[in-house]
């Protein structure tokens, strides 16, 4: 009865239309009440063998077996009614309706030729209650914190009956506090039977939670694992191919004499007129990172966009490099040597539509190097594209390539290769791994401490605690636009306390090492 | 001017100029909530406006010749799904497309039809009926306001019900709130975005359809080439400041049908020029959608700030 089999996806092969193999003969087998790890890098086709059992994809090859019997799921309807549910990454809630209401959409209970709201109430309640989810099914979405949304979106799937619940990436947004009572969550579910397929970058995470992991590369499988006879190393081995350092040997701390960055008493409000920065002040010196903590929206964003000049609204003062920026225009800041890898990659970050070439110079056009009076200098931008495509480990197929057909990662690779190659002294990072592959992620935090080392000012804000750890000199947790916690002794704050930081939960009024003077 | 405006017949009047634009309002917001913006409302009313007019001559009955032009309506709404839905063009395009070809079409019709070159003076066609409710009539100012009434000014108060019901408080009118919000939130639990958005679009279709029967077969008694003159565009600025409810889409309305009532009167007592008096109802339009979403911006303001 344990070892019982509930699914299997056998020798499941996927071709795209443009002839990219997203599977090739890839096999699954999930057993009843486990907690089953899918792992690999962005582009390994993970999503893919997720899509072909939620019915977004149809197989080319390959067949599933559900509870031993061959089935076909034509649709994500199709899946939900076999008793598979999906918790995407990216919510798939409607904001101005009521928890009650999201869980019964599209399966509403009626009464005559309207919806049965009292009971869609009484139902959500009950299946809250169930599975000892603290929700209120009254509250709009929109005015419940991140943590709760994934709540709702798993109840959502439960509702529906799923009995095999995939989560892509689940705690990619959670702080370390939601992470463990999602974990506490996850455990009930399994002891209630139901199968649970963990996506998840994070390995330590896996080896917590997860029973077994099956662990996919370049669209194959590599078969699967009894987490507890696994170790990271191995894990991580299996997924990139070569052995990857999971934690950075970081050199000796050689602080700059000038100050390169100078914020004080920075307070911005966003277009709602929402207060987001609250009278912050720091120094940032060169030879250091300075690491941002903090559950997403708490001024994070506001705040990089103000240092890099995307936002003017501003009372307080920014100064780079002694110059106060509030006129400048954000040509004048990069003029500064001040490098900006942006938060949102697609939106901000480059030109999807343009190549990579294009994207590659989009900082630097007006470089003497590669443009003349009137016209640019074609064999220049290429000749360095070339070289900026193989240092940076760039996967394409040539510089004319779109950027928007790369993977994540590399993507992220040409958006570095262009802030890193002119050779900055002071570099915003925001995000700058976010949901890219481990071996990519490794690179560009090695380019971080090789800068760091060299002289140049680092801000990084991530949501990667590991990564803000292993990166940080000085780390700031960021709560309601302030600083709730600052460290200049990273190594001496464990994982918890910063927790405790990012939720308001632990607020230092005095925060020490913050200025220079 | 002031005695003219506090009559029961200058209220009355008002209801009148009201529904055309109280109907593409709501079809307006039903179109919106789905996510689509309808801006086709001007040129559907304009055709419905000639379909009304041809239809209830040819079958001489108003009833079947509204449910001829509401089915109309239903198509175009349903041609403007295909292309914005199905062939993927851009929604606007499409709208501009269909209102152009309102504006030509009509006049090309009815020449066809009948002969007559923008008024269609020799078509025999049939106009709704009126209505007294007895019990309503004896109310003191307000049954002076309501009698008389055409039916389908009766039928588009009934519509603003019917609306909120609908999208408030059926499956349905919840999947189309989903769609119009999140529309991968609602595919993946399985409702089917596109017949959704469909169904929005004839509906919005089939409602624009009766105000503009209204206008030739109800508030003029013939059709002329152009009348449904901006209403169709004046419904998505009201259908925006009512917040695409029906309940707040209805109150707006009964604004510009002030505004087109304050116009129809200004010219018969013409003491300012007529071009200046025919610009009220966009003046209107204008003013509001400022002071609207002027005070939109206070309102986030006063919530956000402190």
């Amino acid at each position: 009865m344990d070892n019982q089999v509930v699914l299997q996806m056998n020798h499941i092969m996927k071709i795209y239309g443009n002839g990219v193999v997203a599977n090739e003969d890839v096999s699954l087998e999930l057993r009843k009440g486990e907690i089953h790890a899918l792992l690999g890098e962005n582009g390994a086709g993970k999503s893919t063998l997720m899509k072909v059992l939620f019915g977004m994809e149809a197989p080319d090859q390959g067949e599933i077996l559900l509870n031993g019997n061959p089935v076909t799921i034509r649709s994500p309807q199709d899946a939900i009614s076999k008793g598979i549910g999906m918790v995407h990454q990216h919510f798939m809630l409607v904001p101005s309706l009521t928890v009650a209401e999201n869980i019964i959409l599209g399966v509403a209970p009626k009464k005559g030729i309207f919806i049965d709201s009292d009971k869609a109430v009484k139902e959500a309640q009950k299946i809250a209650e169930e599975y000892n989810f603290d929700v209120n099914v009254t509250d709009r979405v929109e005015e419940i914190p991140v943590g709760l949304k994934q709540k709702v979106e798993i109840l959502k799937a439960l509702y529906r009956g799923a009995e095999i619940l995939i989560l892509d990436e689940p705690t990619a947004v959670l702080t370390p506090q939601e992470t463990e009572e999602l974990f506490v969550q996850l455990k009930k579910l399994k002891e209630k039977g139901h199968t649970i397929i963990f996506i998840s970058h994070k390995l330590d995470e896996i080896k917590k939670i997860c029973d077994r992991a099956s662990i996919m590369r370049n669209g194959k499988s590599m078969g699967t694992y009894e987490v507890a006879d696994i170790t990271t190393q191995e894990m991580s081995r299996l997924m990139v191919g070569r052995e990857v350092s999971l934690t950075f040997d970081k050199n000796e701390q050689h602080l700059t004499e000038d100050v390169l960055m100078k914020v004080r008493n920075l307070t911005v409000h966003n277009s709602q007129g929402v207060l987001k920065v609250d009278d912050l002040s720091f120094d940032l010196k060169g030879g250091e990172i300075l690491g941002i903590a903090g559950v997403e929206g708490n001024g994070q964003t506001e705040l990089i966009n103000t240092l890099t000049g995307l936002n003017k609204k501003y009372r307080g003062t920014v100064e780079i490099k002694g110059k106060d920026i509030a006129k400048f225009s954000i040509e004048d800041i990069r003029s500064l040597s001040l490098a900006h890898i942006p938060e949102d990659r697609m939106a901000s970050g480059c030109a999807g539509n343009l190549t990579i070439q294009e994207n590659l110079f989009s900082n630097q056009y007006k470089d003497r190097k590669y443009s003349g009076r009137l016209l640019l200098k074609p064999r220049a931008i290429e000749k360095r594209s070339d070289e900026l495509i193989k240092e940076f480990l760039i996967k394409c197929r040539s510089r004319k390539q779109n950027v928007a057909m790369l993977s994540g990662g590399n993507i992220q690779k040409v958006i570095v290769a262009r802030e890193f190659s002119t050779s900055p002294d002071i570099i915003i990072a925001n995000q700058p791994t976010r949901g890219i592959d481990v071996g990519a992620a490794a690179f560009i935090r090695q380019r971080l401490l090789e800068f760091r080392d060299a002289g140049c000012a680092v801000i990084l804000v991530s949501a990667d605690l590991t990564e803000i750890f292993s990166l940080s000199d000085r780390l700031a947790v960021m709560y309601k636009g302030k600083f709730a916690g600052f460290f200049t002794d990273v190594e001496k704050v464990s994982e918890d306390e910063l927790g405790q930081h990012m939720l308001g939960i632990k607020k230092d009024d005095v925060l020490e090492g913050v200025l220079y003077e | 001017m002031l005695e003219s405006i506090l009559t029961p017949s200058f209220f009355s009047s008002v209801l009148r100029a009201a529904t055309p634009i109280l109907y593409a309002t709501l079809a307006s917001g039903v179109a919106s909530k789905a996510g689509i913006t309808n801006m086709a409302l001007e040129g559907i009313m304009l055709f419905s406006a000639l379909f009304g007019v041809i239809f209830s001559s040819l079958t001489q009955s108003a009833l079947i010749g509204l449910l001829l032009t509401i089915l109309c309506g239903a198509l175009l709404g349903m041609f403007l799904a295909f292309f914005v839905l199905n062939l993927k063009t851009d929604e606007i395009l499409a709208a501009i497309a269909i209102n152009l070809m309102a504006t030509g079409g009509t006049v090309l019709i009815l020449l066809a039809f009948s002969g007559d070159r923008g008024v269609s003076s020799s078509v025999q066609s049939v106009a709704t009926p009126t209505v007294t409710i007895p019990i309503i009539k004896d109310i003191p100012f307000i049954g002076e306001v309501l009698s008389g009434q055409n039916v389908l000014t009766w039928l588009s108060l009934l519509a603003v019900v019917v609306m909120h019901l609908l999208l408030y408080k059926t499956p349905l009118g919840l999947n189309i709130r989903s769609v119009g919000e999140n529309k991968n939130a609602a595919e993946s639990v399985g409702i089917n975005s596109r017949r959704v958005q469909y169904i929005a679009l004839i509906l919005s279709g089939a409602l624009t359809s009766i105000g503009g029967f209204f206008l030739s077969g109800g508030y003029m008694n013939s059709f002329t080439k152009d009348m449904s003159s901006g209403r169709g565009f004046i419904a998505l600025a009201a259908a925006s400041m009512g917040g695409n409810t029906p309940i707040g889409g209805f109150l707006v309305s009964l604004l510009f049908g002030f505004a087109q009532a304050l116009a129809n009167i200004m010219q018969l007592k013409s003491f300012l020029s007529y071009e200046f008096v025919l610009m009220v109802p966009y003046l209107t339009t204008l003013i509001g959608l400022g002071i609207y979403y002027y005070s939109q911006k206070k309102k986030r303001e006063r919530l956000s700030g402190k």
